[in-house]
């Protein structure tokens, strides 16, 4: 049996090599959670367009994201990105772009589930009014899709931060890189893992009962 | 940029082209060095031993936690086990799986020594498993919840005790509701086997990465592993269809189906 010896974690090595991962995971997660709503929205608006050009291209997109381990995506992108521009890309950039891409697969299905979940009469009602699809989409299909969507977006948003910690795989630094330097400089390996799993189980645990929340505000609302 | 597969007829060891490329997959030539193809099928191996060994586990576990979250509050006793299951589930759920797969490898077994004898693999096992058995709880929980509360009012009618009532009345029904669920938490068991890679279980992911550094040829080498993943998950979905409609009730489940069988 060893004991654990927790002194070493001090202030010093919190804003030494914890903070840069911390801030780097939360910009990702927050960057691929405002991009992949985005370009989420639009492959869901593309899915559901009946138009064969567009529905295809978006249906075999959010496919193949869902279907193929994230961590082969991130090492895709890592490898074709340098390939087509035609010079070396820094893993942090790299891991961005691959979040969004991949992150917009999945909000995609969350948006088109939402934009379903809309009854037919608003979209007649908005044409009744001489309202063009653009128009109807923004004003009035969108934003009662978007509320019912947000616990479910936030859901995704956890599920997101703990996956960013894949971005190990091309050695970006991230909140558990930081950890885990720290415990090789440190000599405390044991230790920092423990830490870090407390710190991600802390940051998740809150967020959800945050959602759980929010859930059932929205709920009373509906 | 052209593809060129004949990467996977090359040795590992000194990068010529080897006798019996696709023969040895059947056994019916011996390369004097293993080929890449070789080493792919290999690590296709691994995951897919990764993958089954952590999902069996999840899906037991999972069971098992998702069906104590349901009991009824009948005591201490029965409030203590939902609290457990409660805690397992915000436990392994909060927590990324590579981080969990750290921890198993790199620290639980410093606490329980037996554990050092396991094979790396297996350690990896248990992380996912035990990662993926929080969300196949959930997913048990809300198929005994989905139930209508008037067949356990009737197990109760019945004199059935509460082990009986699980047994005979409730799980049977909700076993059968969470398979659609399950067959997707499958296939994520699959793409999460994936993490293996950071402590070093030579699947596929980790040939993916060393392969790519030998021989330079990455697109060819990701383009089959990732491929190898797809055809995995969708073996997997196929199983799970198999079982559906084997465990399949008459009339139950999808009465639409059944329509015909109604009158």
């Amino acid at each position: 049996m060893l004991s654990l010896d927790l002194n070493f974690y001090n202030w010093e090595l919190f804003t030494n090599y914890i903070v840069k991962g911390l801030i780097f995971s939360i910009q990702l997660t927050v960057i691929a959670t405002i991009g992949g709503i985005v370009a989420g929205t639009f492959l869901a608006l593309m899915r559901l367009s009946g138009r064969p050009a567009l529905v295809y291209p978006a249906t075999i997109y959010i496919n193949t994201m869902r279907s193929i381990p994230l961590v082969m995506v991130i090492l895709w992108f890592f490898l074709l990105i340098p390939m087509l521009i035609g010079k070396p890309i820094g893993a942090d950039l790299s891991a961005t772009i691959t979040f969004i891409a991949f992150e917009a697969a999945f909000f995609a299905e969350i948006v088109r589930a939402g934009i379903q979940s809309v009854p037919r009469g608003q979209t007649y009602a908005g044409e009744a009014l001489g309202m063009n699809y653009g128009q109807n989409m923004r004003l009035i299909v969108l934003p009662q899709a978007f509320r019912n969507m947000v616990p479910v977006f936030m859901t995704q948003t956890i599920i997101l931060f703990q996956d960013t910690s894949l971005v190990y795989a091309i050695g970006a630094y991230d909140l558990l890189k930081g950890f885990e330097i720290a415990g090789k400089n440190y000599g405390r390996p044991i230790e920092t893992y423990i830490l870090a799993a407390a710190t991600y189980f802390v940051i998740c645990f809150s967020l959800s009962k945050v959602v759980r929340k929010i859930h059932a505000k929205v709920a009373i609302v509906r | 940029m052209a593809l060129d597969f004949g990467v996977f007829c090359k040795s590992t060891l000194d990068g010529e082209a080897v006798d019996h490329c696709f023969s040895s997959l059947f056994g019916l030539g011996q390369n004097a060095d293993p080929s890449y193809l070789d080493w792919l099928m290999k690590a296709w191996g691994w995951t897919l031993a990764v993958a089954a060994l952590g999902l069996a586990i999840a899906l037991i576990v999972g069971a098992v936690m998702g069906t104590l979250r349901t009991l009824p509050d009948t005591g201490r006793g029965s409030r203590t086990l939902v609290r457990f299951a409660t805690a397992w589930v915000e436990l392994f759920r909060n927590i990324p799986v590579l981080v969990q797969v750290f921890l198993w490898y790199h620290v639980i077994p410093s606490f329980i020594l037996p554990l050092k004898l396991l094979p790396s693999y297996w350690l990896v096992s248990i992380a996912l498993g035990f990662y993926t058995s929080a969300r196949i709880a959930e997913q048990v929980r809300a198929g005994i919840q989905s139930l209508p509360s008037g067949q356990r009012a009737a197990a109760t009618a019945l004199g059935m005790t509460t082990t009986q009532t699980y047994r005979y009345i409730i799980l049977p029904m909700a076993l059968r509701i969470v398979i659609p669920p399950l067959t997707s938490e499958s296939m994520n068991a699959i793409k999460n086997s994936s993490v293996a890679f950071a402590v070093s279980v030579p699947e596929l992911t980790l040939f993916a990465m060393q392969a790519q550094e030998e021989t330079s040829r990455g697109v060819e080498i990701y383009l089959a592993v990732t491929g190898l993943y797809a055809l995995s998950a969708f073996g997997a979905n196929r199983v799970m269809a198999l079982i559906e409609k084997r465990s399949r009730i008459p009339g139950f489940i999808s009465p639409s189906n059944d329509a015909s069988l109604a009158h």
